[in-house]
């Protein structure tokens, strides 16, 4: 029973407006909502896990003699290679979610609550950070299995997780715009990976350059994902923070700057 | 004076649009559509598949905006102070607006931190709402495995969280059985008495005539009648004709016979059923002789009391009929 009776409308405290603490305090309830979603859902961390495992094992036992000798003198040049393999291809994941979310009708429930317009949208890419953290230390603990001790140590590699999570955030963005103007969430996903496997084959992910023909050397080079790679083998052997760690974050800064107000834009629009 | 009341009247209203007007495209979806809900009343929408209902209760509870007209809930304007609006409905749509993969219990509870409530008082509530909708021992399964029946409760129980004044129900009994409809009206009515007003679509008829104080039947995103029930069945006259030809070959036949008689538009609802609205009931014999003498056999015969479903399907037929360029 609903005991007491219903306040009319002239009886209320009303408000025009929603604050920064409101906008917060719902993205943060949305983020437990998505969270709940992964709880309940565990096989979308599959694809973040099996797909670290197998392209270790497979590339460290196929490639790892051919190219470095041996498996163990691989580990430095692959791991890395897997990392950013592994963040590329879940990067197309919550656009694929903002999507569904969108299609259904809980986007109406939500388009016709006091609550801020951003949340439900900014709520998922948040929620997204938990799998890039899942996925990051998978890689690290297969490697760690095989053999593979980072020289810089164990803080470096919380540095590199930490920054492959927040480059593969700021890749998020631009398929969450994409989600927005493609027709279904289905097409995201393959739009995402179309994009990113080319990419991060054709780089310097799991083998040396100098072996490659000069145009795809060319190619390799300019490369936005050679750049995040060179900068994680170094910051994993040396523990510093090079040029292309910085020319990489510059190139997500520049994504949020694009990326951001067209996502928001065709998200308002739907 | 004159303003004395009509500031009176305003307030009294959960509801007031002024041709509301809705385009996708060329397309009119909703084509000058006025609207007033008198607070603590249930108003039904009814009309056909495409007809614009669900478009005018989008309008209404700002997720789409008019292209023209304007509309005021409980006197606060959709456009200019939709945060205030939103904090005044509840929406339950066409399609179950909850999280498919989350418990109830959970969908309950982050709709109500939403809202503004602590956890301990969303959980409060949480609880509240399950025992009113009887879904208390199913509170921890997912929503994926709940029957169209609790889902349809579980959707409107979110609705409920913020005890709106004002809540928009879009065809919330279609696809229902009858015992589960016969609750949902039941509660309906009980948020009626506890000083909601509800706004509802409907495709039923029926369920119109049962809940709603007044009806507006709406096709083509016009207006084709408002009043109350007893209003619109008044209006396509007392009572109807209804029987059935035995040979359908000789259906228009028949039909031609009636129309001579009573000098009103006949139907065809279906194959060989015929009605026709009728004034005058002594006129039954000469039509029961006619037929006879046209060698034409029925297998029944009736005279109705109107329905709901006459005056839809006397004034939509007229509707259709003129619209310039159809025949």
């Amino acid at each position: 029973m609903i005991p007491k009776n219903i306040i009319p409308a002239n009886k209320r405290e009303l408000k025009n407006y929603i604050g920064i603490g409101t906008t917060i305090k719902n993205t943060l309830t949305l983020t437990h909502r998505a969270l709940l979603k992964m709880i309940h859902n565990p096989e979308v961390f599959f694809d973040m896990t099996l797909m670290p495992i197998t392209f270790t094992l497979l590339f460290a036992f196929i490639f790892g003699g051919a190219i470095s000798g041996n498996i163990t003198n691989y580990l430095p040049t692959l791991i890395p290679g897997v990392l950013i393999m592994t963040f590329v291809t879940s990067c197309g994941s919550a656009g694929a979610q903002v999507r569904e979310d969108a299609d259904k009708g809980i986007m109406n429930r939500f388009k016709s609550m006091p609550i801020a317009r951003i949340a439900p949208l900014a709520s998922i890419l948040i929620a997204d950070f938990v799998k890039y953290a899942v996925a990051g230390i998978i890689v690290f603990v297969i490697g760690f299995l095989l053999g593979y001790q980072p020289d810089a140590g164990i803080i470096a590699v919380g540095v590199t997780i930490l920054f492959l999570m927040f480059i593969t955030w700021c890749l998020s963005w631009v398929f969450a715009w994409v989600g927005m103007i493609v027709k279904s969430a289905s097409t995201v996903t393959s739009v995402s990976t179309m994009m990113m496997m080319p990419l991060s084959f054709l780089s310097n992910a799991l083998v040396p350059v100098e072996t490659m023909p000069w145009w795809l050397q060319w190619f390799v080079n300019i490369n936005p994902l050679s750049h995040v790679i060179t900068a994680i083998r170094l910051m994993l052997t040396n523990g510093t923070v090079g040029l292309d760690f910085l020319v990489s974050l510059g190139c997500c800064f520049l994504i949020l700057i694009i990326f951001i107000p067209l996502t928001l834009h065709a998200y308002k629009k739907k | 004076m004159n303003k004395e009341e009509n500031s009176k009247e305003n307030e009294s209203l959960a509801i007031e649009a002024h041709g509301m007007v809705k385009k996708f495209g060329n397309y009119m979806a909703v084509n000058g559509v006025d609207l007033k809900v008198p607070v603590g009343s249930i108003y039904g929408l009814v009309g056909p598949n495409g007809a614009g209902k669900t478009t005018i209760i989008n309008m209404l509870a700002t997720l789409t905006q008019a292209n023209d007209g304007t509309i005021k809930i409980f006197n606060y304007d959709v456009k200019k102070e939709n945060n205030i609006v939103r904090q005044l409905i509840g929406l339950t749509g066409q399609f179950a607006s909850i999280d498919e993969n989350l418990s109830a219990i959970e969908n309950l509870m982050i709709f109500g931190k939403l809202h503004g409530l602590s956890g301990g008082e969303a959980k409060k509530r949480a609880y509240e709402l399950l025992e009113e909708f009887n879904l208390t021992e199913h509170k921890k399964k997912s929503v994926e495995k709940f029957s169209g029946g609790m889902r349809r409760r579980l959707d409107l129980a979110v609705s409920l969280i913020s005890e709106p004044p004002l809540i928009f129900l879009d065809e919330p009994t279609t696809g229902l059985d009858p015992r589960t409809r016969a609750q949902l009206w039941k509660t309906i009515r009980k948020l009626v008495e506890k000083g909601s007003t509800i706004l509802l679509t409907t495709q039923y008829l029926d369920e119109a005539d049962q809940l709603a104080d007044r009806i507006m039947l709406i096709d083509h995103g016009q207006v084709v009648i408002d009043g109350t029930p007893d209003q619109l069945k008044d209006s396509i006259g007392a009572e109807s004709l209804q029987f059935t030809v035995r040979n359908i070959e000789k259906v228009n036949e028949a039909m031609k016979i009636v129309e001579k008689i009573l000098g009103v538009e006949v139907q065809q609802v279906e194959d060989s059923n015929v009605t026709a609205p009728m004034t005058q009931i002594d006129k039954l014999v000469d039509i029961l002789n006619e037929l006879n003498k046209a060698n034409i056999h029925l297998s029944d015969v009736h005279i109705q009391k109107p329905t709901l479903d006459d005056v839809f399907m006397t004034l939509t037929a007229e509707s259709i009929k003129n619209v310039p360029g159809e025949k």
